[in-house]
């Protein structure tokens, strides 16, 4: 094998990669501000709503979580302008993100929600709590303790999720990296130190999720 | 002049849609087999193995599914390896495939009581007997209903293959998009083909759990 890795010329477009980085990482930490209130709504509606609510619910979260994420990219990139809805492809990717991980978390918190006994609302019902309090703080609370790490780690999919945004373009990482192998032809380098970046990333939300347990929930009860 | 959509089109979508289920079976296959030697080896009594697996599953579970694939796509011609669209979408969905399967059955083969071990251990079994004839038979009941669950994710996967040139369901939609200008009409199609293979396989997923549970419940009560 005769070639000559060119590290050096990828690394003169660093700042290219590093402002595409950034981008991930807001798409991806707004998705997850989004998506975990969509999702809580939706389980909370699922769970002790009306039939016509619990049903619209399901049908949401069944037929997100049973189709594509690029499918629902396409969707909202191309179908949305023809039906009167025009959005830049950087908010069409944070929308079609949101929708995508509304219906995962709310599975999720779903399940936390489930695994709340009746008798403990009932416990707060008869302490005279107010029903916003009942829901803040014996069954949101407590269920987004027992579902926290299989929340995180659908965070985690969301930050590998959003390379999938740059099949429209919106300029996060792997756009960048796509626009610069076109330019530089120098395919495994860049393609190499993209990835790299986006291990590190991931290591650095893992870290910033265990540090939030931690504080949020290890020391309450 | 633009195309309309009609039955044609739909049909074309289908036929694509094979394609779809092919790249699922062989990511499926692929990532199965080096997923369960990774999974032994995250729980065999080998440190340096323990280590080497878990290394791996963390390492490619932080790599986004299409960065594997660019890089397989691209990357690899560097090396004088010719490698078409296939090629690349199987070795990268066999890779990402494998770190997410090993860590389900891990995480099975971890659920199987300790007692059970020492009761293998004890009649005699080694490492690799007491897996086989015990431990295993028992996991595998446990881990179907998640297997089959990850399957989905699989498919919905791998539409991922359309941004590097291959062409299966998502991105025969994206064809026939463009030469009808029809979006909401194709990309409603293309979503309703893949809900009609994924959801059964989620029903499936979600019906063996429930029956792992009464079986459980079961088990307690004797």
């Amino acid at each position: 094998m005769n070639y000559t890795f060119q590290f050096g010329t990828v690394m003169n477009y660093f700042p290219d990669l590093l402002s595409g980085a950034v981008l991930t990482i807001r798409l991806s930490a707004l998705t997850m501000v989004f998506g975990l209130i969509i999702g809580m709504a939706c389980a909370v509606a699922k769970a002790y709503g009306p039939r016509p609510l619990r049903w619209l619910a399901t049908s949401y979260i069944e037929l997100i979580r049973n189709t594509p994420f690029l499918i629902q990219l396409y969707f909202v990139f191309f179908a949305l302008p023809h039906l009167g809805m025009r959005l830049s492809p950087n908010n069409s990717a944070l929308l079609a993100m949101v929708i995508n991980l509304g219906a995962y978390s709310a599975e999720i918190v779903r399940a936390g929600v489930e695994s709340i006994p009746h008798g403990q609302i009932e416990a707060g019902r008869a302490l005279g709590l107010k029903p916003l309090q009942i829901v803040r703080f014996l069954i949101l609370f407590p269920a987004l303790k027992a579902v926290y790490p299989a929340l995180t780690s659908q965070f985690i999919l969301v930050l590998l999720g959003s390379s999938i945004v740059s099949a429209i373009a919106a300029d996060e990482l792997t756009a960048v990296a796509n626009t610069l192998n076109s330019q530089t032809f120098r395919s495994f380098e860049i393609y190499t130190i993209v990835t790299l970046m986006y291990v590190v990333i991931v290591f650095g939300f893992r870290a910033i999720f265990t540090s939030i347990y931690a504080y949020a929930f290890a020391r309450r009860g | 002049m633009l195309r309309t959509f009609t039955l044609h089109e739909v049909w074309i979508l289908v036929l694509a849609a094979r394609w779809t289920i092919a790249l699922s079976l062989a990511a499926f296959v692929g990532g199965g087999t080096v997923g369960f030697i990774l999974a032994i080896a995250r729980i065999s009594p080998f440190r340096l193995l323990r280590y080497i697996a878990s290394g791996y599953i963390q390492f490619v579970q932080a790599i986004p599914a299409l960065m594997l694939l660019l890089l397989f796509y691209y990357g690899l011609n560097l090396f004088g390896i010719r490698i078409d669209a296939w090629t690349a979408a199987v070795l990268a969905f066999t890779l990402s495939t494998s770190a997410f399967l090993a860590e389900i059955w891990r995480g099975c083969l971890q659920a199987v009581p300790a007692g059970q071990w020492d009761a293998a251990r004890s009649l005699g079994l080694n490492f690799p007997k007491a897996l086989i004839l015990v431990i295993i038979p028992q996991a595998v009941r446990m881990a179907l209903p998640p297997t089959v669950g990850y399957m989905v994710q699989v498919v919905k996967g791998t539409s991922l293959a359309a941004l590097i040139g291959f062409t299966e369901l998502a991105r025969a939609g994206a064809q026939i998009n463009t030469i009808t200008f029809e979006p909401v009409l194709v990309f409603g199609t293309v979503a309703g083909i893949y809900f009609v293979i994924c959801w059964p396989l989620s029903l499936l997923s979600g019906y063996l759990e429930r029956q792992l549970k009464v079986g459980h419940v079961n088990v307690q009560a004797m």
